[in-house]
C-alpha cells in the first residue's frame, strides 16, 4: 500500500518505580539515552521525535509534551505528542512508526515517560477525571469502580472465578522477578496470596491491581536502509491498528472488548496474519488488572469468550507455554507508569525476538509477537505486531 | 536488554525519604474551577432529573433508544429524532462492592456502585449509580430496581436527585 | 441542526472544580542546585563541553547533544536583565497599589525568572546589571523563594 518498511533498532528503559528522585525531564534522558546507546546512534542520527505522556493535570503542568521536549531529544526537531490514556505506549509506537513508513523520516526516536508521584497524596485522585463531570462525578465516584463493574461483569457473564483470574497477577509477578526494572516482582507468590490480599472494590484486591509508577521507556525507529546499516537483527513493525469505543462507558457490552478487536483486525490484515493463535508466538496484552489480560487476549481473538481463563490455568499463557503472555511481568509486576507501559511491552518484544531477554527469554525461537495497549476513557485499543520477518514471506 | 544494559537508570525514594527532607520538594495547589455548559442533551436530562424522570432519546436509523439524551448518533452520525421519557426501574447488569473512598481512605460500610439497565433504553444501555436499602451480600447481577428520588422541594436538577437505586420485587411495576 | 429541542427549565451550567495537588521532587540535578543554594548560597550552573553551553539553573544532561553534564561550578549571583514586566494587576485581577517587577535575569547561558526590588520601578531597563539578594541561611529551605529578589548592582 506504498508504505515503507519500518523497524524497531534500539530500545531503552528506567527502573519502574513508586517515586523517583528524577524529574520527568530525566526520566525521559535516561530512557532515551539508553535506546540511542543500545543501537550506537547519537541524538543527531535522529530525525524526528514522538513522545507520549499523560494528561498535563498528573504533574500539574501544562503543555507537558513540550515541557519534556528536551529530555525526549527534541531540542530543533519535529516533535509530537499522543495521548491516548493507557493506550499511549503501543499508541506511540504507531505514530513513530508512520513518521517512517510515509516516507518523511528516515529515524524516529519514540519516548514514553510517566511520573504519578507528584500527584498528592495520591495518583488515584486525578482519575476522577475520568467520569463525565455533570452525570457521574457528583456521585463521588473513584477509579477502582469502573474496573470492578467491568471485571464482575466480565465473571458474571461467563461464569469466572477470583481464582481463575488471579493466576494471572501470579504469572505476571513472578515473570517479573527476572525484569531488572521491575517494581513489583515475586518469585513465589501464590493465588492464595492474591484472593487474601485487601479487598478495595469487590471484586478487586489489592494483588488484581498494578502499581503506580513513575517510570520512561523509549525505542528508536528506523527505515530498512537504516536499519540494516545499524543492526543484524532489526525487529519489523508487521502490523499496527487501533480503534475506539463510546465515551458512554455505561452504554457497551462490558464483558467483551470489541475495540480491541477492530483494532487487532486492523494489525492482522496488514501483518498477513491469518492464523492470529498460530502465527502469534509472543503476546504483550495489556495488564493493569488481571481481569484485562484475560479480557485482552479474547478481544485479540486469541482466545475464544470466556476461555482465556481456561489458558491460564493450562499453562498455556506461562512463559514456557505455547502462548506466552506478558513474559515480561507486564503491568501487574513490572510497573504501572501510564503512558510508558505500553511502550515497556513494546522493548519486550524487541528483546525477545533478538534473544536478548536474558532470564525471561521465551523458548524456542520465537519470530512474531503483538503488544497491546488499553485506556482512554476505557475504550481504546492499540495493537502492534512486530517479527523477525519484514513480513514480505508468510509465516507458517 | 538485560543481557547488553550495565546499569539501569532510576532512582527510587520512600516517602520517608521526601517528609523527613532527605530529599528537597515544593508543593503546590491548583485552583481549577468550572462551569460546564449542559448542552441540550443532558440540560434536559438534568431537566427531567427535576421532574422526577429520567429521559433518553431515540435514533430511529439504528433503532436506538440510549440514555442519557444526546443530540447526535454516534454510530450513524444522524440528529437523534426524539426525547424517550423511559421509566425509573432497571436491571443491575453489575455492581461493585467499595471499600475506599476517591481518596483512599477505607470506609467500613461499603458503597455500591453499579451500573443499571435503565427500562425503556435499548440493552446493554445504562447509568452509573449506586444501590441502597440492600445488603452487599445480596446484591446480583439480574437484580430489578427502582429509583429513590429526593423530594421533589429538594431536587435541583442532578444525577443525585436520586439518591439511590433499591431493589424491588419481579413482579412490581 | 438539532432535532431534539432545549428544554427551557434546564440548568445552563454544572459547576465543578478539578482537585489537583502536586508535591515535586527537584530531581537528580535540581537537588544539587537547590541544596547549593540553602546550604551555600550559591547558585549552580553545568557546562556542555561539547556544545559551549552553560545552562543555570544546572542541568542533569545537554539538550543539544544529550551528554551527561559533569562540569559544574558557581556561577556567581550577578546577571543582566535580559527583559521585564510591570505587574498592575493580580492573579485575581484586583488592582495593585504597586506594580510588582518580574525579570528574566540572564546568567551564563542560562537564567532566572524572578523578582526585581530595591529600585524605582520606572528606572529599570533591558540589559541592567543585577545581583541576587538571598534570605539569611537560616530562612533558606531550598526554593527559588531563597532569592529574596535580584537588585541592581552598585556600580
Amino acid at each position: 500500500m506504498g508504505m515503507r518498511k519500518v523497524a524497531v533498532v534500539g530500545a531503552g528503559m528506567t527502573k519502574f518505580v513508586r517515586r523517583a528522585l528524577e524529574t520527568g525531564k530525566e526520566l525521559s534522558w535516561q530512557a532515551a539515552s539508553q535506546a540511542l546507546n543500545s543501537c550506537e546512534m547519537s541524538l543527531d542520527d535522529i530525525q524526528a521525535v514522538c513522545m507520549g505522556t499523560a494528561p498535563d493535570a498528573f504533574d500539574g503542568i501544562h503543555m507537558k509534551a513540550e515541557y519534556l521536549s528536551d529530555g525526549a531529544g527534541a531540542w530543533g526537531k519535529p516533535y509530537m505528542r499522543s495521548y491516548v490514556g493507557g493506550g499511549t505506549g503501543v499508541f506511540s509506537a504507531i505514530q513513530g512508526w508512520y513518521h517512517v513508513a510515509s516516507g518523511l523520516f528516515d529515524t524516529c526516536l519514540v519516548v514514553c515517560e510517566e511520573k504519578m508521584s507528584s500527584y498528592f497524596p495520591h495518583a488515584q485522585g486525578a482519575f476522577l477525571t475520568i467520569f463525565d463531570h455533570t452525570t457521574e462525578r457528583p456521585l463521588k465516584p473513584n477509579l477502582l469502580w469502573i474496573f470492578a463493574l467491568e471485571m464482575n461483569r466480565y465473571m458474571q457473564t461467563y461464569g469466572i472465578s477470583k481464582a481463575d483470574i488471579a493466576r494471572v497477577a501470579v504469572k505476571n509477578k513472578r515473570n517479573a522477578a527476572d525484569h531488572p526494572s521491575a517494581l513489583l516482582g515475586d518469585p513465589t507468590i501464590t493465588v492464595e496470596d492474591v484472593l487474601n490480599s485487601e479487598v478495595l472494590a469487590w471484586p478487586v484486591s489489592r494483588l488484581d491491581v498494578s502499581p503506580v509508577s513513575d517510570g520512561a521507556v523509549a525505542v528508536v525507529l528506523a527505515s530498512e536502509e537504516v536499519a540494516k546499516r545499524v543492526t543484524d537483527k532489526p525487529v519489523w513493525i508487521q502490523g499496527v491498528g487501533w480503534a475506539l469505543d463510546t465515551s458512554y462507558w455505561a452504554n457497551r457490552d462490558l464483558a467483551y472488548p470489541r475495540y480491541v478487536e477492530r483494532a487487532a483486525r486492523m494489525a492482522y490484515e496488514m501483518a498477513g496474519v491469518t492464523e492470529p493463535r498460530k502465527q502469534v508466538h509472543i503476546v504483550e496484552p495489556y495488564d493493569p488488572f488481571d481481569y484485562k489480560e484475560l479480557h485482552h487476549l479474547e478481544g485479540l481473538l486469541l482466545a475464544d469468550r470466556g476461555q482465556a481463563p481456561q489458558l491460564a490455568a493450562d499453562g498455556v499463557l506461562d512463559r514456557d507455554g505455547n502462548m506466552p503472555s506478558c513474559p515480561s511481568g507486564g503491568l501487574l509486576g513490572v510497573g504501572n507508569p501510564i503512558a510508558a507501559a505500553g511502550l515497556m511491552k513494546i522493548a519486550e518484544l524487541f528483546w525477545q525476538l533478538r534473544a536478548e531477554a536474558g532470564a525471561r527469554q521465551v523458548p524456542g525461537k520465537p519470530e512474531r509477537g503483538l503488544a497491546q495497549a488499553w485506556g482512554d476513557l476505557m475504550q481504546v485499543g492499540t495493537v502492534v505486531i512486530m517479527g523477525t520477518n519484514q513480513g514480505e514471506e508468510r509465516l507458517k | 536488554m538485560t543481557v547488553e544494559m550495565k546499569r539501569i537508570p532510576g532512582t527510587a525514594l520512600s516517602e520517608k525519604d521526601i517528609e523527613s527532607g532527605v530529599v528537597l520538594s515544593v508543593q503546590d495547589q491548583l485552583d481549577a474551577r468550572y462551569a460546564w455548559d449542559t448542552g441540550v442533551g443532558i440540560g434536559a436530562y438534568l431537566a427531567g432529573l427535576k421532574r422526577g424522570e429520567i429521559l433518553g432519546s431515540y435514533c430511529p436509523t439504528d433503532d436506538l433508544t440510549v440514555v442519557p439524551p444526546r443530540v447526535v448518533c454516534e454510530w450513524c452520525y444522524r440528529p437523534m429524532d426524539s426525547y424517550v421519557r423511559l421509566q425509573d426501574t432497571g436491571r443491575v447488569n453489575t455492581f461493585s462492592l467499595c471499600y475506599v473512598t476517591w481518596d483512599v481512605q477505607r470506609i467500613e460500610e461499603p458503597e455500591i456502585p453499579a451500573v443499571i439497565e435503565i427500562d425503556g433504553a435499548s440493552p446493554l444501555h445504562g447509568i452509573l449509580h449506586k444501590l441502597g436499602e440492600v445488603r452487599p451480600e445480596d446484591v446480583r447481577v439480574g437484580m430489578r430496581v427502582q429509583a429513590v428520588w429526593k423530594p421533589p422541594h429538594e431536587r435541583e436538577g442532578a444525577i443525585t436527585d436520586i439518591l439511590y437505586f433499591k431493589p424491588i420485587a419481579e413482579t412490581e411495576r | 441542526m438539532t432535532l431534539l429541542p432545549r428544554d427551557p427549565e434546564a440548568p445552563g451550567t454544572w459547576q465543578g472544580s478539578l482537585p489537583v495537588a502536586s508535591r515535586y521532587t527537584y530531581g537528580l540535578a535540581g537537588e544539587r542546585f537547590f541544596r547549593a543554594l540553602k546550604d551555600d548560597g550559591v547558585i549552580l550552573g553545568s557546562r556542555c563541553g561539547r556544545c559551549g553551553i552553560t545552562y543555570v539553573p544546572a542541568r542533569q544532561f545537554c539538550e543539544r547533544c544529550f551528554d551527561e553534564l559533569q562540569d559544574w561550578h558557581d556561577v556567581g549571583t550577578r546577571g543582566e536583565v535580559h527583559a521585564f514586566t510591570r505587574l498592575y494587576v493580580n492573579l485575581d485581577g484586583s488592582p495593585r497599589e504597586e506594580p510588582e517587577l518580574i525579570a528574566f535575569v540572564r546568567i551564563a547561558d542560562g537564567g532566572l525568572m524572578h523578582r526585581l526590588g530595591e529600585l524605582d520601578p520606572e528606572a529599570v531597563q533591558i540589559g541592567m546589571a543585577v545581583e541576587a539578594v538571598l534570605k539569611p541561611a537560616s530562612e533558606r529551605k531550598g526554593s527559588i523563594l531563597d532569592i529574596e529578589h535580584f537588585r541592581p548592582t552598585k556600580a
